[in-house]
């Protein structure tokens, strides 16, 4: 599904990811971990094409096309989705507004109609209900004065409406309290599907005990340096990072 | 302008490419000859068989103007303009004085309903119920047509061309033209009073809220030609209306001169809302061609608790100078302006307003949003001032601009003078970009970059937008989308 093979990617001249292979198949979820500064977001931007995130050399493929050449919109309209590590305000534009221009761009870029009005409302208020997401958050312009969970709170909900067949979430449990967690990853747990993979970033083992990863990547200095199952998420709960920063050095 | 359903669907539907509204109307005119003199004042009066004080007016006011020159304090740059080489009169051959419907030239008619307005009553009336607008339509210099004219007569409300105002009501014209733009007022203006050819005239009889919305709009088509309209707005004592005004014009190499003047004259606890959606050809992305759009708008609330409110959503001419303002003569009158203004490619765009606070508890609020993109050039200028006798005078101003891109600019030149110490004036003012960030997150969501800024924008000039009339709304959000194309990348 997703395919990253010997990744170099350089931002402002600096290279980050430094030969980072990592492959994840349809229906797995893969979670990353890494201390702060190993270039765990880098990759995710890198992944979703944004602008100023060179990559210098190594592919990125989503079900055996590669992404390189594609803007940003197209990957999304090819079904990737990023849940941001510090998703953005657009003020003045209600969280309504934006997700159906979303919807509707994705879908445009995809030769579909656009979805009607009213089917588009109901949508929206039953995945809301499911998160906890009340409506008069809908009316208000886009993350504007969202605490950092409720900001979190939107990107599921514009994933479980987007329905992507690939997404990452990049830390998408930091901010939140064990309630909103438990919530957001019920969301996850939701859409998890035989043709749907995931790629979880997270610093604690504490996510993973709801949304159980199939397979665990240590992501150290813009490199995977150790990879396992779940019960590596185990080990560097107990033992930190030390190990493979040291390595990795 | 065209404020029913079907406009609104014609507008969703309009693809999104260039300038729509650059075509040529292929239709006979008759033109005074080139230049300007004394007998081309005596021209156009006479063509419209005016009466001989109003000959005098206009000739008085060329005398004047030949003694003037042309501002230069705005920020804009263009060639001199030779006054010489341009037509100041030129009418459809088929017809020279407002008519019926049926005797408008078919061809007129097809322009207009290419451009969205419907000017047949009967289809106009197939919009939203209770949502009918009066059109009167102004090609180059003339009048072509006014709806609904005989209904809104009912309640008494007079609107017709101005050309036409001046034989059934001469006594109203004569009473309050140029008492808010004085013939003397400034080089554009005074150019205006010398040599308009048309426009619209409205008066709303005490105590009469008006049926519905008033419309004018304005279309040059002919080569060369100034377009100079002359708009006269009297609000009687408590009685109010709602007028909106759209412009647009063939895509032309030559620059074209618009000078128009508006009065407004709000009495005792009437209210004016006056709304412009200003489309005028741009120029090309190198800035060749466009309408120079020099234009005198101004509202006196005469009267006391009387009110104006100026919203304008400003997307075209090459150049604009343009500063609707408010008198606040009466006690308790209210002045509002509300604006968007978007420059691209290489437009330049001066504008801004004047809250001239004269009465006791007079107040006045400015929200004005700039937007600049491309090489264009976007500054907002507004006055706020508070004369001696203006007791608890209050003004509020947010002005924001956003830049988009790094070859625009953005500037904000406020005056504010306060010669009572009880008066009040606030003033917000931001600069923004659109950030990296932004666009990112909004692709990353499927939209493309142009999609991105379009919507970003939007949600930035929000508070204005929720002020037009809302099928006005749709249109002018759409118009924000088209003349931002090509402003990423
Ligand atoms: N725009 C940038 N310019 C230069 N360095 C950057 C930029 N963005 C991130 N970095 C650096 O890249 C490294 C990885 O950052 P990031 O991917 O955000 O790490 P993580 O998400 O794992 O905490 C850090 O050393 C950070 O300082
Ligand atoms: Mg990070």
């Amino acid at each position: 599904m997703l395919k990253i093979e010997n990744l170099h990617a350089r931002v402002d001249d600096k290279e980050i990811l430094k030969g980072l292979s990592l492959s994840v198949k349809a229906g797995e979820v893969a979670a990353i971990m890494g201390p702060n500064g190993s270039g765990k977001s880098t990759l995710s931007y890198a992944v979703a094409g944004r602008e100023g995130y060179e990559v210098t050399d190594g592919s990125i493929s989503l079900n055996g096309e590669s992404l390189l050449d594609m803007e940003a919109n197209e990957r999304a309209a090819k079904g990737l989705f990023l849940a941001f590590q510090y998703p953005l305000e657009i003020p003045g534009v209600t969280t309504m507004t934006f997700l159906k221009a979303a919807m509707n761009a994705q879908r445009k870029q995809r030769g579909e109609a656009e979805m009607s009005t009213p089917d588009f409302i109901k949508t929206v208020r039953t995945a809301a209900d499911k998160l906890g997401i009340k409506q008069d958050f809908l009316r208000r312009p886009l993350n504007v004065g969202f605490s950092g969970g409720e900001k979190k709170r939107m990107e599921v909900l514009q994933m479980m409406l987007l329905q992507p067949r690939f997404a990452i979430l990049d830390e998408t449990d930091s901010g939140l309290d064990i309630d909103a967690l438990r919530i957001v990853a019920e969301g996850v747990n939701a859409l998890r599907s035989p043709d749907r993979g995931f790629l979880v970033i997270t610093h604690y083992q504490r996510l993973l005990d709801y949304i159980k990863p199939d397979s665990v990547h240590v992501l150290s200095a813009g490199r995977i340096v150790k990879s396992g199952g779940p019960e590596l998420a185990h080990e560097l709960e107990r033992n930190g990072y030390r190990d493979y920063v040291a390595d990795a050095a | 302008m065209a404020a029913i359903q079907e406009t609104v669907d014609r507008v969703k539907s309009v693809d999104v490419d260039a300038y729509k509204y650059g075509f040529v109307t292929d239709i006979e005119s008759e033109k005074a000859p080139k230049g300007l003199n004394e007998d081309i004042v005596r021209y156009i009066s006479g063509r419209k068989s005016e009466p001989e004080w109003m000959t005098q007016w206009r000739l008085d006011a060329y005398q004047r103007w030949l003694t003037m020159t042309e501002p230069k304090w705005a920020r804009v740059d263009y060639p001199p303009i030779d006054f010489q080489d341009l037509y100041y009169y030129s009418a459809p051959k088929s017809m020279s004085g407002p008519q019926s419907l049926d005797e408008v030239d078919p061809e007129i008619l097809k322009t207009y309903d290419k451009l969205g307005i419907p000017l047949r009553e009967r289809e106009a009336l197939l919009g939203i119920p209770g949502n009918r607008v009066a059109v009167d339509a102004v090609f180059d210099s003339v009048s072509v047509a006014t709806t609904f004219k005989a209904e809104l007569a009912k309640s008494g409300v007079i609107f017709c061309p101005i050309s036409e105002a001046l034989q059934s009501h001469p006594e109203l014209v004569r009473q309050y033209l140029g008492t808010v733009v004085p013939v003397t007022d400034n080089f554009y203006a005074t150019l205006n009073s010398a040599v308009f050819s048309d426009g619209s005239f409205v008066y709303i009889p005490p105590g009469v809220r008006c049926p519905m919305e008033l419309s004018t709009y304005f279309r040059i088509n002919e080569r060369n030609t100034g377009q100079f309209e002359r708009t006269l707005i009297i609000a009687d004592k408590g009685s109010y209306v709602s007028y909106l005004e759209g412009c647009t014009a063939p895509m032309r190499d030559e620059n074209q001169l618009h000078a128009a003047v508006v009065e407004l004259i709000a009495l005792d606890d009437a209210e004016i809302k006056y709304s412009t959606v200003q489309n005028w050809y741009p120029g090309d992305s190198d800035g060749k061609g466009g309408i120079y759009n020099f234009v005198t708008k101004r509202g006196d609330c005469r009267g006391a608790r009387s009110k104006i409110s100026w919203t304008q959503v400003e997307t075209g001419s090459s150049i604009t100078w343009k500063y609707p303002s408010c008198i606040l003569r009466g006690d308790d009158s209210r002045g509002e302006f509300y604006s968007i203004a978007i420059s691209n490619g290489k437009q330049q765009v001066d504008s801004g307003t004047k809250m001239l606070h004269l009465g006791k508890n007079t107040s006045s609020r400015i929200i004005s949003k700039g937007i600049s993109a491309g090489r264009s050039n976007n500054t907002y200028r507004g006055q706020v001032f508070a004369h001696r006798k203006a007791q608890n005078a209050r003004n509020f101003t947010n002005c924001d601009s956003l830049l988009i891109g790094q070859q625009c600019g953005a500037h904000t030149i406020p005056y504010i003078e306060s010669r009572n110490a009880s008066a009040v004036f606030e003033h917000e003012a931001t600069t923004s970009k659109i950030s990296e960030d932004q666009l990112f997150y909004c692709m990353q969501r499927g939209l493309s970059g142009e999609e991105a800024t379009a919507l970003i924008v939007n949600g930035f000039v929000r508070d204005v937008l929720q002020q037009l009339p809302m099928e006005f709304a749709v249109e002018a959000q759409k118009l924000i989308a088209v003349s931002l194309e090509g402003s990423v990348g």
